[in-house]
């Protein structure tokens, strides 16, 4: 019960501190100071407070966006577990309705995007949804390699490092499903080099040109529910590089916080040592991503013969 | 005392199921007649469409009615009479299969003739209206009557009514030259696939010794292989499946809306039905059957709806994305069989049970869609959605509407489509070998074009979305209806709330699903149940915590913006002084990006404008995205077949001693061969 708690506490004030890492780490890369590695909350505190402006071509969808993308990715992360705990919901199959409810925050997302007939924000929506269908297949791909590894269809099963650690003979799968993950991270939560958050013109942007016309609270729930999609699939992805666990179980908590820090560190580093690729050139890394993940199965299942 | 009393209540039961065969056949009657009393009245009042819509409705509930006894309890209930004809006997079955596929039958048209009354009045249509009634209530009869035949040549029967009163509702239209090219290949298309039915059940006497639709299992693995193929082959073309697809699209998209809701969410499943049926009748023993139908299933789901994303009909999207729908009611088909040549029934559950329960899903929110985009055609007068737009604020319930079909077809929790394919994932993801048991996971690599499917199908449902109800109109509405017809609405309404229903309790579905697994297949070791395979509890509650998430975060937003400043002004247009509807993204610049990743599949067609010259005139850049089938193989080979076929033209004299004497000659070169033989 505790945990669970612990869980849900961590799940709701944790994430808007990973872009103040990131930022912060691209600062120190960059030679310059920064912004606070808590401004995301000054932001979100700021929004809250303020009125907001809707446009007059909008109808209900366009509020409607914002929330069911944060009630999607709030009800996926009960459904990941973190650390050695379990999730809060777990069940047989859990691991499809977590890939769904991203499926669902993009269909509301990009609707939402549409529904203000600005052809910036029709580009950005074009571009969300045709990445997530070569991401897409890439997580798949993990998930078979996870299900085969850990016998289960249940995310805090498959997640959870068996009892005597990995044999050696799944190093190789596991390295690449988690190259194939951490880009597929990287574009579902918008970081270079599939996406700029920085950037200010709007015929390079994918996820901030799709709320361009969102203000105030609105605006804070998608800053808040992109920041909690960070956070959800980057613990997915530190059970699989990182499959530590410590000494004593409540250990495993700020053992995880420093875990996903380091994370939010790592993406910082890569945004500061590499550019924004081109459009053009996004499909080809995704199909990487999912060469790689979709090699690691056929590894795997070359191994388990 | 005691067993008498047992044995009066199995009598009382037989005859119940006996009586709800009856009324199927009752309903399949009425419904198959029902156009006919329009004929005594005038073709430009309405009295005849009243009527056969009445009768029509009768006819369904007294159907769903006598289906009403089975959804608790399964039983084989027989029928048969003698007929006239030399062959085969006017037999029936009623199992648990054709339960599945009758709720469809029985529900669907029903509601398309209700909306048909207001979206095609015969008053409005009297050169076509009446043909359009009674072609359209012998279409419901046939479809019914497929489902329940017994008898092969009693179920060829059906089948060549159902294409043949499918034809002639399509084609409705026939002025127009493009209905009577999509009816012509529709026409073509349905003919070669009975053509391999006729031989498939030929094949099928030879082995069998009878017509009869009885279990087969003793049949040889190679004839039943062959059976196999030729039942695929022909029941594949009307289902839809890619490659024997080419007359899908065209022929729905010319149909009137409610027709093409009934083809689409129907009439397909009728092949879907036939593949189903001959499966469960034969031997599987091979691997390949299994392999070959989810190969099949995956590329027929990924270029599908790959193929929906290229058009900018609003018809012709939704018509291939029945195509990719099949394409996933095959890939829980092929994982079935699978389950079957490996003997593992909780594959069998799960395939089967999930490509079922789709096909209910999908004739719930295909119709929906379907009746949506007439409507939205009625309001726009185009189908081409890259004209439309705006169109949510003149009719907000219709874009509500629109949005559960779309996100249920999109397999979005908690919707309906999401239930099914959560089945269908659970199987193979089982497939993998999971508890240690051998598996086969070749087939779980299927999951990944599943995965693909549902991401593209989202592209493809938020681009029709975007393109039709978002946004500013694209130009003047001609002619909008203020609202619609409540005649329209309400059977839309009712496909929604079904969407919603099964989307939240899939539980509710499960004793149908395990019955009609139970008669496909008896495995040894098959006792478990869906609900036990797949903890289906887990999709209600997860569909309520989502629902009860969203309205909490719905209430807590508007509690807190209550004493906000809340102000309108226009889409944020990047300081560009006049900004116009024009300059929208349009359907087609959305898709543009996956149209180009595909086009190894798509083959588009771009006429793109040469600017030369210093100052450019007007110029224009078109884009579209052809049948590459249709266009790059069967035109050209029936082009072909055109050019030389005619030459046989010379045996054909028109003199009847000539053609007795092509027999005489016939018969002898047989003695010949026969005397060689022996």
């Amino acid at each position: 019960m505790t945990d669970t708690l612990i869980h849900v506490v961590l799940l709701i004030t944790l994430p808007p501190l990973l872009p103040g890492v990131i930022n912060k780490t691209k600062a120190w890369f960059a030679g310059r100071k920064g912004p606070s590695v808590l401004q995301l909350y000054y932001d979100l505190i700021k929004l809250m407070r303020k009125g907001m402006v809707i446009s007059t071509t909008t109808t209900w969808i366009f509020i409607a966006g914002p929330i069911v993308t944060l009630a999607a990715v709030l009800l996926a992360g009960m459904l990941m577990p973190i650390s050695g705990f379990k999730a809060p919901i777990a069940f047989a199959g859990d691991l499809i309705l977590f890939a769904y409810l991203f499926g669902l925050a993009r269909f509301f997302t990009t609707a939402a995007a549409m529904d203000t007939g600005s052809p910036f924000e029709g580009m950005g929506a074009a571009r969300e949804v045709t990445f997530a269908c070569l991401s897409e297949p890439a997580l798949f791909f993990a998930f078979l390699v996870m299900a085969k590894l850990s016998g289960s269809l249940m995310l805090t099963c498959m997640l959870h490092t068996p009892a005597g650690g990995f044999s050696s003979a799944m190093v190789a799968p596991l390295i690449l499903v988690s190259i194939g993950l951490f880009v597929v991270l990287l574009a579902e939560s918008c970081r270079i080099p599939v996406d700029d958050p920085n950037t200010h013109l709007e015929l390079t942007m994918i996820h901030e040109v799709m709320v361009l016309d969102h203000s105030g609270p609105l605006f804070g729930i998608i800053l808040y529910s992109a920041s909690m999609k960070l956070f959800v699939l980057g613990t997915i992805l530190l059970h699989i590089v990182l499959p530590l666990q410590a000494e004593t179980m409540w250990m495993n908590w700020p053992l995880f916080i420093v875990e996903i820090i380091g994370l939010a560190i790592v993406i910082g580093i890569v945004e500061s040592i590499m550019a924004r690729l081109r459009m053009c050139h996004i499909p080809g890394l995704l199909i990487a991503a999912m060469l790689f993940c979709g090699f690691g199965f056929i590894l795997l299942m070359r191994y388990s013969q | 005392m005691q067993p008498m009393g047992c044995r009066s209540l199995t009598d009382n039961l037989d005859n119940i199921y006996m009586l709800s065969v009856q009324m199927i056949l009752v309903a399949i009657v009425v419904l198959s007649l029902s156009g006919l009393p329009g004929c005594l009245c005038s073709s430009r009042s309405m009295a005849g469409q009243r009527i056969a819509v009445f009768l029509m409705v009768l006819a369904s509930l007294t159907g769903l009615g006598g289906i009403a006894v089975w959804l608790k309890q399964a039983a084989v209930s027989a029928l048969s009479v003698p007929w006239f004809l030399p062959w085969g006997q006017f037999s029936v079955t009623v199992d648990a299969i054709s339960i599945v596929f009758l709720v469809p039958v029985f529900v669907v048209p029903m509601l398309g003739a209700i909306y048909g009354l207001r979206y095609w009045r015969q008053s409005e249509h009297p050169e076509n209206g009446r043909s359009l009634v009674i072609f359209y209530g012998l279409l419901a009869g046939a479809m019914a009557l497929v489902v329940v035949a017994h008898d092969a040549v009693l179920f060829l029967i059906a089948w060549e009514m159902m294409a043949i009163a499918a034809f002639f509702a399509s084609t409705a239209e026939h002025d127009y030259p493009d209905v009577c090219r999509a009816g012509w290949i529709y026409l073509i298309a349905t003919h070669i696939g009975t053509l391999c039915l006729i031989a498939m059940f030929a094949l099928w006497r030879h082995e069998t010794g009878s017509f009869a639709l009885a279990s087969a299992q003793g049949v040889s693995t190679k004839f039943a292989g062959t059976l196999f193929v030729l039942s695929f082959i022909g029941f594949g073309f009307k289902a839809g499946v890619m490659p024997l697809h080419v007359w899908l699209p065209g022929a729905h998209a010319n149909a009137p809306s409610h027709v093409s809701a009934v083809m689409s969410g129907v009439m397909l499943k009728m092949g879907v039905y036939g593949i189903v049926r001959m499966t469960a009748l034969l031997p599987v023993t091979a691997d390949w059957w299994g392999g070959a139908v989810l190969t099949v299933g995956a590329v027929t789901g990924v270029a599908g709806i790959a193929y929906a994303i290229g058009q900018n009909d609003i018809k012709r999207m939704l018509a291939y994305s029945s195509i990719e729908n099949i394409g996933i009611i095959m890939i829980g088909l092929g994982l079935a069989l699978l389950g079957r040549s490996h003997s593992r029934p909780i594959w069998v559950l799960l395939g089967l049970g999930g490509a079922l329960l789709h096909v209910w899903n999908h004739s719930l929110f295909k119709s929906l869609l379907f009746f949506n985009a007439g409507a939205i055609i009625h309001a726009c007068h185009t189908r081409n959605i890259d004209r439309m737009g705006g169109l949510a604020k003149q009719m907000p319930l219709l874009m509500l509407l629109f949005v559960i079909g779309a996100a249920a077809i999109c397999a979005l929790p908690p919707l309906n489509g999401f239930a099914s394919e959560w089945l269908i994932y659970s199987g193979l993801f089982d497939a993998l070998g999971l508890d240690g048991t051998a598996g086969f996971p070749a087939a779980a690599i299927a999951a990944v074009p599943l995965a693909m499917i549902g991401a593209l199908a989202v592209a493809c449902f938020v681009k029709m979305f975007g393109a039709v109800f978002l946004g500013a109109p694209r130009r003047e509405m001609a002619n909008h209806h203020g609202t619609l017809p409540a005649g329209m609405i309400l059977p839309m309404a009712a496909l929604a709330l079904g969407c919603i229903g099964v989307g939240l309790f899939p539980m509710m579905t499960t004793t149908v699903l395990d019955n009609a697994s139970k008669t496909w297949a008896s495995l040894p070791g098959q006792t478990a149940s869906i609900a036990s395979a797949a903890p289906l509890k887990w999709i209600t509650l997860m569909g309520l915590v989502l629902v009860a998430f969203i309205g909490l975060i719905a209430f807590a937003l508007k509690k807190h913006t209550q004493t906000r400043i809340i102000s309108k002004a226009g889409t944020w247009d990047c300081g560009y002084a006049r900004p116009t509807a024009r300059i929208q993204y349009t359907g087609s610049s959305f898709g543009q990006m996956l149209v180009r990743l595909f086009a190894f599949i798509l083959w588009p067609k771009t006429a793109r404008p040469t600017t030369g010259r210093l100052f450019p005139e007007l110029a224009q850049f078109k884009s579209m995205v052809p049948d590459a089938i249709l266009d790059r193989v069967v035109t050209p080979l029936f082009g072909v077949l055109g050019t030389y076929l005619p030459m046989l033209r010379v045996l054909q004299r028109g003199q009847t001693h000539l053609y007795v004497l092509y027999i005489l000659v016939i018969v002898i070169i047989l003695l010949i061969f026969s005397g060689i033989g022996v």
